[in-house]
């Protein structure tokens, strides 16, 4: 399956349709640990953003095209702390996939750009509890699996298994960064919510690659 | 006294907050520009990126300067976006302060009701965090001396921006002032005597605070009837001495 701008749409409403049905999990986790809006928001982003994908006239002619919506979308609709850094995420992998199809590196390219617009955002490093301890392994998995000379839906498939790794361990972490921080020792024991979110978003893009 | 030049961007993820920051701030600030943004569109809680951008435009028109206040991380984070989303020529001109949020409201309102720089207004915002502090010295600045802290005089955090017109160096003078006002060193009077300081090149405090400080002021809690210890260092210490021993004992309008 090719990561065409047809993938790149199913990506996002498949990412809708999952943030939809994880909506309650996620407005929970971060009843948890934060203010419990997480999961509201991310439903009514991507919500937002179908809606905007449904208005185009014509289909975009590069991958990138499809992300930027999904970030400029993110970054108006979402109220938290996710909508800055899902969007300036998606905004700087759109800088770097202004393709009609990823290849393997390409691929990478685009983790690595998300990973870094988030870490610019939010200056947070791995293991203070935050979507970047999704994001990181994602990345770290994606380089190997391209090193390795996987295709690329393979790449995302390693991305994603280590997202979902990854928000797993945060489980036992204390916090120190985000709304979460301020309840110190009593944010270990709970998932973070952005890494999870993160997690059901990388799912989603290798979902997309076989519907 | 000049007319303000820098208009304040308040940001809140409480439309409420922000209003009523506004408010505060606006009390001791009657000159300046004060735009406050909060909530999403819903009516909840959060930050709206679009009402936070226009705001910034609006607070930047022809060419003001402009300081944006948050409360909370993810305030920051909007703010910053949309910092990244203006045009270079407004984003020159505009600054996110690391503060408090009330706290440094106010201060800055102050600062550029004082017709303070966007450097000035800057610095006044961060210099609340310090005055905010835990009481060891921050706050304390009568038992410690000038400035708060430092034996040698020197700020008590290196959040107070260095400021060569300002030197400590120069000649000192001295004066003391009863307070003739029933309330004292209250908010409006300690706002009043902040902008009197600020006109002055040397440094002045009040029973050690900060003059230029409404937050250091106020935090002396003197009322009526107490004699406080006005000092000066600088070029023109000895107007500056006079001028503020004789604002207190004008008491404030309200005497």
């Amino acid at each position: 399956m090719t990561l065409d701008v047809g993938w790149a749409l199913r990506w996002v409403r498949m990412s809708a349709a999952v943030v939809t049905e994880h909506r309650s999990e996620l407005i929970e986790l971060d009843r948890q640990i934060g203010d419990g809006d997480h999961g509201e928001n991310m439903h009514r982003g991507f919500t937002a953003t179908v809606a905007k994908l449904d208005a185009l006239e014509a289909e975009p002619a590069h991958v990138g095209d499809v992300l930027k919506l999904v970030a400029t979308t993110l970054m108006s609709t979402v109220g938290g702390a996710a909508g800055p850094l899902y969007g300036t995420a998606y905004l700087r992998a759109a800088k770097v996939t202004g393709l009609a199809t990823l290849d393997p590196h390409a691929v990478v390219a685009m983790l690595e750009a998300a990973l870094e617009g988030i870490v610019a955002r939010g200056k947070a490093t791995t293991g203070e509890k935050t979507m970047v301890d999704a994001w990181s392994p994602a990345v770290a998995a994606a380089v190997e699996a391209a090193g390795a000379g996987a295709d690329p839906v393979a790449v995302l498939e390693a991305a994603a298994r280590a997202a979902a790794s990854g928000a797993e361990a945060t489980i036992p972490l204390v916090a120190t960064k985000g709304r979460a921080s301020y309840l110190g020792e009593r944010s270990a024991g709970h998932a973070d919510p952005g890494a999870t979110s993160t997690a059901l978003l990388l799912r989603a893009a290798v979902d997309a690659a076989s519907a | 006294m000049g007319t303000p030049v820098v208009a304040l961007v308040l940001v809140s993820h409480s439309r409420a907050l922000a209003q009523g920051v506004a408010e505060l701030a606006g009390q001791m600030a009657p000159d300046v520009a004060l735009l406050a943004v909060g909530g999403t569109d819903d009516g909840g809680l959060g930050t709206d990126f679009a009402r936070v951008l226009t705001a910034v435009e609006e607070a930047a028109v022809d060419g003001r300067s402009a300081l944006v206040l948050t409360d909370l991380g993810s305030a920051v984070l909007t703010a910053e976006s949309v910092l990244e989303a203006v045009d270079l020529e407004v984003a020159d001109r505009v600054r996110l302060a690391d503060a408090p949020f009330v706290e440094g409201a106010v201060e800055a309102a102050v600062a550029a009701q004082g017709g303070g720089d966007l450097d000035a207004v800057h610095g006044a915002a961060r210099h609340a965090a310090t005055a905010f502090g835990t009481g060891d010295g921050a706050r304390g600045a009568s038992e410690h001396g000038p400035s708060g802290g430092r034996p040698d005089g020197a700020p008590a955090h290196g959040d107070v921006p260095h400021d060569p017109e300002r030197s400590g160096a120069g000649p000192t003078a001295r004066g003391t002032a009863v307070l003739r006002n029933r309330l004292g060193l209250h908010a409006r009077p300690a706002a009043a005597l902040a902008r009197t300081a600020s006109a002055f090149v040397s440094r002045v405090t009040v029973n050690g605070a900060d003059a230029r400080s409404v937050l250091a002021l106020v935090a002396l809690g003197a009322v009526g009837g107490t004699e406080v210890v006005v000092s000066a260092s600088g070029p023109d210490a000895r107007t500056a001495v006079n001028a503020v021993v004789a604002e207190l004992e004008e008491g404030f309008g309200e005497a």
